[in-house]
C-alpha cells in the first residue's frame, strides 16, 4: 500500500508550527519509515488480541488517603507566566 | 587498581574497612570527570556541591555506625530524564532548558535512601529518542574507546561515564535498547529489568508501555546491587508490579550446568558484523563447555518487531509529549492564541528526531489509520509474546548479540533514520514483551571496540538471567578499560 501522508494535517493535529520546507522534509522521511512499518501487516497465523500490560496487570487501586501534594510555589516557579496562583496563557480564540 | 576503576562491591569493602571514605570515592570520580569531560561530554550537569554534601553525610553516617547498604557512599550518575528535585532536568531537550523539578523521581529517592551519592545528570538523545546521543540538544557524547565514535544511545552519557570512571554506576532508561546498546558499545554491563518492576514515577515519559529504568555498571554483581536498590512496588506508578520479586544476587556463583540456553536464529546473518558474530559464537561454545545445553531457537516474529516498535513507540510518544506546551514549565514561544503559542513552542522546542516521531505517532493514531498501524502493531506485539512463551517452554534463557555492530562513527547514521533504528534490532523484542534482558561485555574487535552479549529471560526471570550473565562475565574475563588521552586536571 503506497503511503501518502497529508503532512500539514498531521502537523496541525500534533500542534507543530512547521514551515512548508520542514513539512516536505518530514513527509519524505515518514513515507520511508511507514513503508517499512507496513511489514506489521504481514503478520500470519490466527487473529490476536492487542497486547496490554506484559504481566497482565489490569487495574491498580490504592486506599483513598490524604497526602501532601507538591508545593504550589515550587511548581509555579517553573511556569513561563503566572498570576495569583494560576498559569497565564493568551486567549483561546482570536480576538480581533 | 585506582579508585575510579573499582566496582561497587570492591568500593564497599574498602569503605567498610575504613581504607577509603565516600568523599575519596567522589573526588576520584570528579577528578576523572574533569580530565575526560572535554572529550566525552558524558554529563549535562555535575552537581559538585550536592554530591560533596551527600558524601560527607555518608561518611558521617558510617562513622556513627549507620550503614544504608551496598550503595552507601557510592558515587552514581542519573540519566537526565529522571527528575532530581532542585537540580536541572532537561531530557536533553531545548523545551526543558532550565527546568528545575519540584520533586524527586522514585529512583532518585531510592538511591538517596540507599546512601548513594548522586554525581550528576548524564547526556542522552532528546527524550531518549535515538541510538547515539547525537539527538541531544546539548551536543553529542563520545565513546571513551574511540572519541571519533558514538557511545550508543539513548543512555550514552551514562554508559560513557561508567566506562571511563566518572561514576561507579549509573541509571539509564530502556525503551527499545537504550540501556543495553550503549552498554554494549562502551564495554560495560547494562540491564533492562522486567517491565513494571522499577517505578517510572519521575521518569520523563517516552513510550509508557515500553519504558523501563535500569542500571549500567562495571560488573554483573554491581547491576544486581543497583537493581535491588531501585526496584519494588510504587503506588505512584499505576503499572508498578506488586507481587513477589526475584532475587538477582541469589545465583551469581551457580554456573550454567544443567541450564538450557537458546540461541536466537533470527538475530544473526545479514547486517551483523563478522567480529560480533564470531565473539558471540565463541561465548555460546564456552557456555556449552561450562555445562549448558545449547540449542538454536527460531522466533520468526522478531523479523517484524522493529516495524511494530516504530509504530508503538512514536504513537505513545506523541501522546506523552503533548504535555510540553509552554504553559506550566519549560520553553514558551510567541502566539496570539493559546493554540498558536503551543504550536510555536513545540516547533521551537523539539529537535528533528522528536518532531519526526511525534508526527509519525500522530499519523499512526489518527482517524482511518489506527487499525492498519497502531492496532496491527499491538497484535504483532502479542505474537512476539507468544513466540517468546513458546521458546521459554524449552529453554531457560535466550542469547544473541546486543548490537549488530560495534560503536559506529559519529555522523555515520544521522541522515538515515531507518539505519539508526536498525541499531536496536536485537534489543527491541524484550521491550515489546516486557521481559528482562542484560548486556555483558565479552571482548574487543580488531579496532579495539567492545562487543556485547545479550541474555534474555522471561518476565520476572531475573534470577536465572543474572545466573547466566555472571557466568558469561566470568567466562569472558573481560577486564580491559578504555585508554583516553587525559587532560591535566
Amino acid at each position: 500500500m503506497p503511503i501518502d501522508i497529508d503532512i500539514a494535517h498531521v502537523a496541525r493535529l500534533a500542534r507543530l508550527d512547521l514551515t512548508a520546507e520542514e513539512l516536505d522534509g518530514y513527509k519524505t522521511q515518514l513515507d520511508v519509515i511507514l513503508d517499512h512499518a507496513t511489514q506489521v501487516q504481514s503478520l500470519e497465523g490466527d487473529p490476536r488480541e492487542e497486547s496490554a500490560h506484559p504481566l497482565g496487570l489490569v487495574n491498580a487501586f490504592r486506599e483513598d488517603e490524604r497526602r501532601p501534594s507538591l508545593d504550589r510555589d515550587e511548581v509555579l516557579s517553573q511556569a513561563p507566566e503566572t498570576k495569583d496562583g494560576y498559569f497565564v496563557v493568551p486567549p483561546a480564540m482570536e480576538t480581533e | 587498581m585506582t579508585l575510579h576503576e573499582l566496582t561497587i562491591a570492591e568500593a564497599g569493602e574498602r569503605l567498610r574497612a575504613r581504607e577509603v571514605s565516600s568523599s575519596d570515592l567522589l573526588e576520584a570520580a570528579l577528578d576523572r570527570a574533569s580530565r575526560t569531560e572535554a572529550q566525552l561530554h558524558a554529563y549535562l550537569t555535575i552537581d559538585r556541591e550536592g554530591a560533596r554534601e551527600a558524601a560527607r553525610r555518608a561518611d558521617a553516617d558510617l562513622a556513627d555506625g549507620i550503614d544504608h547498604g551496598p550503595l552507601h557512599g557510592v558515587p552514581v550518575a542519573l540519566k537526565d530524564n529522571m527528575c532530581t528535585r532542585g537540580v536541572e532536568t532537561t531530557a536533553s531537550s531545548q523545551i526543558l532548558a532550565g527546568y528545575i523539578p519540584p520533586y524527586d523521581a522514585t529512583v532518585t529517592r531510592k538511591l538517596k535512601e540507599a546512601g548513594a551519592v548522586i554525581v550528576g545528570k548524564t547526556n542522552l538523545d532528546e527524550f531518549a529518542m535515538g541510538s547515539s546521543t547525537e539527538n541531544s540538544a546539548y551536543g553529542t557524547s563520545y565513546n571513551p574507546w574511540d572519541i571519533g565514535r558514538v557511545p550508543g544511545g539513548s543512555s550514552g552519557g551514562s554508559a560513557a561515564a561508567v566506562a571511563i570512571g566518572s561514576a561507579f554506576a549509573a541509571l539509564g532508561s530502556d525503551t527499545g535498547g537504550s540501556i543495553r546498546q550503549p552498554a554494549s558499545l562502551t564495554g560495560v554491563v547494562g540491564l533492562k529489568p522486567t517491565y513494571g518492576t522499577v517505578s517510572r514515577y519521575g521518569l520523563i515519559a517516552f513510550a509508557s508501555s515500553l519504558d523501563q529504568i535500569g542500571p549500567l555498571s562495571r560488573s554483573v554483581q554491581d547491576a544486581a546491587l543497583m537493581l535491588e536498590a531501585i526496584w519494588g512496588h510504587d503506588p505512584l506508578d499505576a503499572t508498578s508490579y506488586s507481587g513477589s520479586y526475584p532475587n538477582p544476587s541469589a545465583a551469581l556463583d551457580d554456573g550454567v550446568s544443567g541450564l538450557k540456553v537458546g540461541v536466537v536464529k533470527e538475530l544473526a546473518g545479514e547486517g551483523y558484523e563478522p567480529a560480533v558474530e564470531t565473539a558471540v559464537s565463541a561465548m555460546v561454545d564456552k557456555l556449552s563447555d561450562a555445562g549448558a545445553a545449547v540449542v538454536e531457537v527460531s522466533l520468526p516474529t522478531f523479523d517484524i518487531a522493529l516495524s511494530a516498535y516504530y509504530l508503538i513507540a512514536p504513537a505513545e510518544a506523541s501522546a506523552n509529549l503533548a504535555r510540553f506546551d509552554g504553559v506550566r514549565y519549560g520553553h514558551r514561544g510567541e502566539g496570539a492564541t493559546t493554540e498558536k503559542l503551543m504550536a510555536r513552542t513545540r516547533a521551537e522546542g523539539f529537535g528533528p528526531e522528536v518532531t519526526r516521531r511525534v508526527l509519525l505517532g500522530t499519523y499512526a493514531l489518527s482517524a482511518g489509520y489506527y487499525d492498519a498501524f497502531y492496532g496491527q502493531a499491538q497484535k504483532v506485539r502479542s505474537a512476539i509474546q507468544e513466540d517468546f512463551s513458546r521458546a521459554y517452554g524449552s529453554v531457560d534463557v535466550l542469547v544473541s548479540p546486543t548490537s549488530p555492530t560495534v560503536a559506529f562513527e559519529a555522523g555515520a547514521r544521522v541522515d538515515d533514520p531507518l539505519a539508526m533504528y536498525l541499531s536496536d534490532i536485537c534489543t527491541i523484542p524484550s521491550n515489546l514483551a516486557g521481559h528482562p534482558a542484560i548486556s555483558i561485555p565479552i571482548g574487543l574487535d580488531e579496532q579495539i571496540l567492545p562487543i556485547g552479549f545479550q541474555v534474555m529471560a522471561p518476565a520476572l526471570g531475573e534470577t536465572v538471567m543474572f545466573q547466566v550473565a555472571a557466568t558469561v562475565e566470568s567466562l569472558a574475563g573481560f577486564a580491559e578499560r578504555p585508554v583516553l588521552e587525559e587532560l591535566a586536571s
